[in-house]
């Protein structure tokens, strides 16, 4: 109950005040986030994912002059939640299905377009894709465009003609298996993981070379150690992920095969360190009585060595997940004072409701503090580094488990938070919802779901389903929080003006006091907005900020996939609580681009 | 002649009453055998030529027996997974009034045994035949297009909606739910 108590004092805080400005100096290391060249090379900015832009003409006293530079439609109706990339005088955008990559011209008015290229996906991956046909986006790198495409494929296109140079076929969608993640680009080779969690697929994180498209490393997130690429320099900080084949062991025999763990998310990267760092996905099914054990190497991080994919630590944020909370979102890497000591950590809003401080060399927590209503779990015990799960609310074959706080959709999924190095401020956008569960039996058909989880979802206490935080990372708390009728899907962009971007369901495009959350300007666009905001340095050397319109993803599949609201149970649970969605909004892609005047 | 009209009436009604619950509790376990066409659209060229109804359409799509199994079986074959309890998720919604390949028993039929090309897989090799048409008589019931006496009348599970006999005629809501 502990989680309950702490929302109530929650819920005083929203937007009063401020930041105390003590003499924290928390940074990115220079070599992950280096100085701003007015581009967005990659969806999170930089390696160190900050989403931080050191533009700063567009100010919190100018912002509200804010207009439209240019629009322009995907002609996808399905969710955007890709950033775009803006790369010299060129913008790319990647659509969802059918997954087209445009090339607008920005030095010309109306940022016309240069380029599309259509990859033709196979139209069947459409079925296989749980939530919504969704790309998190396009990496640039050396010349080229990397993407991936929904059934399987990694493409490089020449950035300048829109040619491609090559198309590696990755991932099998007669077994479920689909690509939704946006790849990172680290050392020339192009890192991309699959998803499939909801279908049985086991999952993998793959290094393709940046020149040709052949695989160079294949690492898996169960099974045998020399699969997962565990090897003598696997030290992992706590005993609980000590131990040989763990993948193999902490499984019922053979349910490692179809047993999730997928890299659908993010990835940072530290080049001081030469580690990688991503999460993995659910456990398979989701029903946890189908799979007694701690189900590694699921819901927790990896590090690894990006030259060759070994493992050097992992951790595990949710061992034997009961709720689906799938351990894949950003970790935004910072080098801070703790405790008076100065460490080189990574911070992690994660799924299960906390926010993590882990020390990056070593996987060790350093605090896990609740950033939302959470009474699925009551802690996490520093010593052991485990999860305190609440036995109230475990789920089972047979029972109907009600009120369990976050939803299996997490207080908050994929959609990115943003760091300001001038506030100390972690800007997490996220749910506010909660969920009944019943756990069903399931057979494993390959290619079709294996979730055995009946679920029906619910707003979370105090009736906004969504909210957007701004995290005090030095002190780990709230500084202030905003509530919002939906749950903020949409990723969030800080900048050196002190203005915050981040967009609602409603189609909101909301810009807000990066120090104390006053909302300062918003717009109302076409369709409800889980993209990824962006800013960069235009061709005429102003600020400009953009995101993609169209609302879809697991929250806005009610919208995207017209779905009938009478069934509870839609889309996973979640169109029960989404029954107004369609009331507010429709579907529709469109890019948006701001400028002042 | 005619001396017992009531006792004729009854008779009538329990021969009807059979057609509800007649059991065939051993389906013909071939794989897909029914191979009869089903068109996608109406629209034919030189004028609409006559349909013709397979004759298992009659035989699974009133009665209780087969409707119920039907149920079982969009559990247990994972369609539950892909179109949740009729609203939808991965597939579309199947309990409203749009339908994007038809909704005769005979084109159902034909989209569960040959697959649609946007993502719905073939059970062509996986569901014996007469199974199909029990899963597709049950999937017309998820849209009202049952008799009530015959569609399912509980749910087991946490209750995703009303049960498949109180659901309402979806062409006849009035509008999109
Ligand atoms: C892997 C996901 C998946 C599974 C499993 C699945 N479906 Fe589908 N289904 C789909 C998709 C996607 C479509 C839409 C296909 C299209 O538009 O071409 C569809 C379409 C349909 C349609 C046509 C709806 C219309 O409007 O014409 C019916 C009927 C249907 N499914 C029934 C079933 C049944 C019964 C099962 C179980 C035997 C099942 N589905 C299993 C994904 C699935």
């Amino acid at each position: 109950m502990l989680g309950w108590t702490l929302l109530a004092s929650f819920a005083l805080t929203t937007a009063a005040v401020a930041q105390s400005t003590s003499s924290f100096a928390i940074n990115p290391p220079a070599a992950a986030a280096p100085p701003d060249d007015g581009q967005w090379a990659m969806p999170a900015k930089n390696y160190a994912s900050t989403r931080y832009s050191e533009l700063a003409e567009i100010t919190e006293d100018n912002v509200k002059n804010l207009q439209v530079a240019f629009t322009f439609s995907t002609g996808v109706n399905k969710g955007q939640e890709a950033a775009p990339l803006v790369v010299g005088n060129t913008m790319y955008i990647v659509t969802p299905f059918p997954n087209i990559l445009y090339a607008l011209d920005l030095t010309k008015p109306g940022a016309p377009m240069k380029w599309k290229f259509e990859p033709n996906p196979e139209p069947a991956a459409q079925g296989v894709a749980c939530c919504d046909v969704v790309n998190r986006g396009a990496a640039f790198f050396e010349g080229r465009i990397y993407f991936n495409t929904l059934d399987g494929h990694t493409i490089a296109v020449d950035a300048a003609t829109g040619k491609p140079v090559w198309n590696t076929h990755i991932g099998n969608i007669n077994i479920g298996e689909t690509i939704t993640m946006a790849p990172l680009v680290v050392k020339g080779k192009v890192l991309v993981g699959n998803s499939g969690g909801e279908m049985g697929v086991r999952g993998w994180i793959k290094a393709l070379d940046a020149g040709d498209g052949h695989v160079v490393w294949t690492a898996y997130n169960t099974g045998p150690d020399a699969e997962v690429l565990i090897g003598p320099d696997f030290k992992p900080h706590y005993d609980m992920d000590k131990g040989k084949d763990l993948g193999v062991t902490s499984w019922p025999p053979d349910a490692w095969k179809i047993g999730g763990g997928n890299v659908w998310g993010w990835i940072s990267y530290d080049p001081d360190l030469n580690l990688i760092f991503h999460g993995t996905g659910n456990p398979g099914p989701w029903n946890p009585d189908l799979r007694p054990g701690d189900n590694k190497w699921t819901a927790g991080i990896f590090a690894r060595d990006p030259d060759t994919g070994a493992a050097k630590w992992f951790y595990q944020w949710t061992p034997h997940d009961l709720h689906d909370y799938d351990g894949i979102n950003e970790q935004v890497l910072l080098d801070m004072t703790w405790q008076g000591k100065p460490r080189k950590v990574l911070v992690r809003p994660e799924r299960n409701g906390y926010v993590y401080l882990l020390d990056r060399t070593t996987g060790e927590v350093l605090s896990a503090v609740p950033f939302g209503p959470v009474n699925s779990s009551t802690g996490v015990d520093l010593k052991t580094g485990r999860l305190i799960v609440n036995p109230d609310k475990k789920t089972g074959t047979g029972k109907v488990v009600r009120d369990i706080c976050p939803t299996a959709s997490g207080l908050k999924d994929w959609q990115p938070s943003a760091f300001s190095p001038k506030t100390g401020l972690l800007y997490i956008p996220h749910n506010n919802l909660c969920m009944d569960e019943e756990g069903v039996d399931v057979n494993y058909i390959a290619g079709t779901p294996y979730v055995g989880m009946n679920v029906r979802m619910i707003p979370g206490p105090g009736g906004n389903r969504g909210a957007f935080t701004a995290w005090d990372v030095a002190a780990a708390k709230p500084a202030w929080s905003l509530k919002e009728n939906f749950p903020v899907w949409s990723g969030a962009v800080a900048t050196a003006g002190n203005v915050v971007f981040y967009g609602t369901m409603e189609g909101w495009f909301k810009a807000v006091s990066a120090r104390t959350g006053e909302l300062l300007w918003q717009f109302k666009t076409s369709s409800g907005i889980i993209g990824q905001p962006i800013t960069y340095r235009g061709p005429d050397g102003h600020q400009y900020v953009a995101i993609l319109s169209g609302v879809g993803g697991w929250a806005g599949a009610i919208v995207s996939g017209d779905l009938d609201p009478r069934d509870a149970t839609a889309a996973l649970g979640f169109v029960n609580v989404m029954k107004d969605l369609k009331d507010v909004t429709t579907p529709g892609g469109t890019l948006y681009v701001f400028r002042l005047p | 002649m005619n001396r017992c009209l009531p006792c004729l009436l009854s008779a009538m009604l329990v021969l009807a009453a059979c057609q509800r619950e007649e059991r065939e509790t051993r389906p013909q376990s071939a794989l897909g055998s029914g191979d009869q066409p089903a068109a996608v659209t109406a629209l034919e060229p030189g004028g609409q030529r006559p349909t013709s109804s397979d004759n298992k359409a009659g035989v699974f799509e009133a009665n209780a027996f087969h409707l119920s199994e039907g149920k079982r079986l969009f559990n247990w074959f994972n369609c539950s997974g892909c179109h949740a309890n009729g609203g939808g998720g991965m597939g579309p919604a199947l309990m409203d009034q749009k339908w994007l390949y038809g909704s005769s028993i005979e084109s159902i039929h034909a989209t569960i045994r040959d697959g649609r090309p946007n993502g719905m897989p073939s059970f062509r090799d996986t569901i014996p035949d007469d199974q199909i048409w029990e899963l597709a008589a049950f999937v017309r019931a998820l849209s009202g297009n049952a008799p009530s006496s015959a569609a399912p009348g509980r749910d087991d599970d946490m209750m995703p909606h009303p049960s498949e006999n109180r659901l309402p005629d979806a062409a006849t809501l009035g509008k999109s739910p």
